[in-house]
């Protein structure tokens, strides 16, 4: 028996033409196109390739409404048992195209294999909804990118749509936990992998850290006295009454505010605005987070050659590694901009 | 452009990346001790300050705790 199988590609896959022709709206073919040639092939006798859905890049994204209405009436028309999108390799439009196609056939209980390159963004998005294979980041790595969405499809039918982890399988991680049954009690789970790292034996963990990146130490400062000193904190250090309100926890954004003929921070001009620590020590005395007395004194002295007159400041209380990544390449460039030295960053 | 981490929980400052790393007094006051009187404390600060300052002036080649 073989399945009935949707292939959605965009329109270069299509052979309706690059982006000139990326506002193409959605079109139904016959059987396989493009890359469902060669998909189809190796599918023979497990799946047919019934229909492809054909939609330009730029229509897709712009009218994602109006598409995935278009998508989800044909799915319902057709009712394949499969839907196959892509590849996307690091094409960002067509990944959340294929992702999106990938949310609408999950709501229909529909579901999607697709194939992109680890930093498309669809796959970052959308991920949850759809088994993606990892593929290289250019159209160069078709050849790889077929029989390894292949492979997983073949799994997929021969497992009746049971398929095992992203490992063994041979997907990238959708971010879900699943529930199992493991024959061993955690506490023995734990020890064994103490036990193996230990030795230096390979384990597997059974909770992945985030990853956080490297970045260069920077050369050190050479003459002080000349130096613009900034200061930055995720204390949540803020005007009395917060202006800008920043959350308490799991911060949207950062503040800058002036310190311009500020001696120091005081109970009655300074506050945190952080939910995640007891508050009373920085409330009546802010400089025991943000420093601000102690860096005018400095100053006065002749010690370093200027307090920067702004700083910066976020609560750094359960806020995302993605939020936080991107507050600190913002302030990193004002910084840069107004000629700061160095920057000393102070955490609670 | 180098920057100093003050930073109570060491390891955490380690994990995330930072590169030049002066351990702080306590969670909820960094730069501080309440328990001090005044003239003590600041000066507690003083020598925290300029560590991260001894910090920022340093060469390093590595992640390194002050």
């Amino acid at each position: 028996m073989t399945i009935r199988v949707v292939h959605y590609i965009n329109q270069f896959f299509g052979q309706k033409g690059g982006e000139e022709a990326a506002n193409l709206p959605i079109e139904l073919a016959d059987g396989p196109v493009g890359p469902g040639a060669a998909l189809q092939a190796a599918l023979t006798g497990k799946a047919e390739i019934v229909k492809t859905i054909i939609c330009g890049d730029s229509y897709f994204n712009e009218n994602e409404g109006l598409a995935c209405m278009g998508i989800r009436e044909i799915l319902q028309d057709i009712k394949p048992d499969l839907i196959i999108a892509g590849p996307a390799f690091n094409a960002g439009r067509y990944g959340m195209a294929c992702g999106k196609v990938g949310e609408v056939a999950h709501g229909l209980g529909i579901p999607v294999i697709s194939g992109m390159y680890n930093e498309n963004p669809g796959y970052e998005l959308y991920r949850n909804f759809s088994y993606i294979v990892e593929t290289t980041n250019s159209a160069a790595g078709m050849r790889q990118a077929i029989p390894a969405m292949a492979k997983l499809v073949t799994a997929w039918i021969e497992k009746e749509g049971k398929l095992g982890t992203p490992a063994e399988e041979g997907y990238m991680p959708r971010g879900l936990r699943v529930n199992f049954f493991a024959e061993e009690r955690g506490a023995k789970r734990a020890v064994n992998m103490l036990i193996a790292k230990l030795e230096g034996t390979p384990f597997q963990t059974e909770y992945e850290m985030p990853v956080f990146d490297r970045v260069a130490p920077q050369p050190a400062i050479l003459d002080l006295s000349t130096a613009t000193i900034a200061l930055v904190t995720s204390g949540g250090v803020v005007p009395k009454c917060n202006p800008n309100r920043i959350e308490s926890s799991s911060a949207s954004k950062y503040g800058e505010y002036s310190i311009g003929g500020l001696e120091c921070l005081c109970e009655a001009t300074h506050e945190t605005a952080h939910g995640g620590y007891d508050p009373v020590a920085c409330n009546k005395d802010p400089n025991r987070v943000l420093p601000v007395d102690v860096l005018r004194d400095l100053e006065r002295e002749g010690r370093i050659g200027k307090l920067h007159d702004k700083f910066y400041t976020t609560v750094g209380n359960g806020t995302s590694v993605a939020n936080s990544k991107a507050f600190g390449a913002e302030i990193a460039m004002h910084l840069k901009n107004a000629g700061v030295s160095a920057a000393i960053l102070t955490s609670t | 452009m180098p920057v100093v981490h003050i930073a109570t929980v060491v390891p955490i400052s380690l994990t995330v990346g930072a590169n030049r790393i002066v351990p702080a007094v306590a969670i909820p006051h960094p730069l501080g001790n309440p328990k001090m009187d005044p003239a003590e404390e600041k000066a507690l600060r003083r020598s925290l300050v300029e560590k991260a300052l001894t910090a920022l002036t340093t060469e390093i080649e590595d992640q390194t705790v002050f």
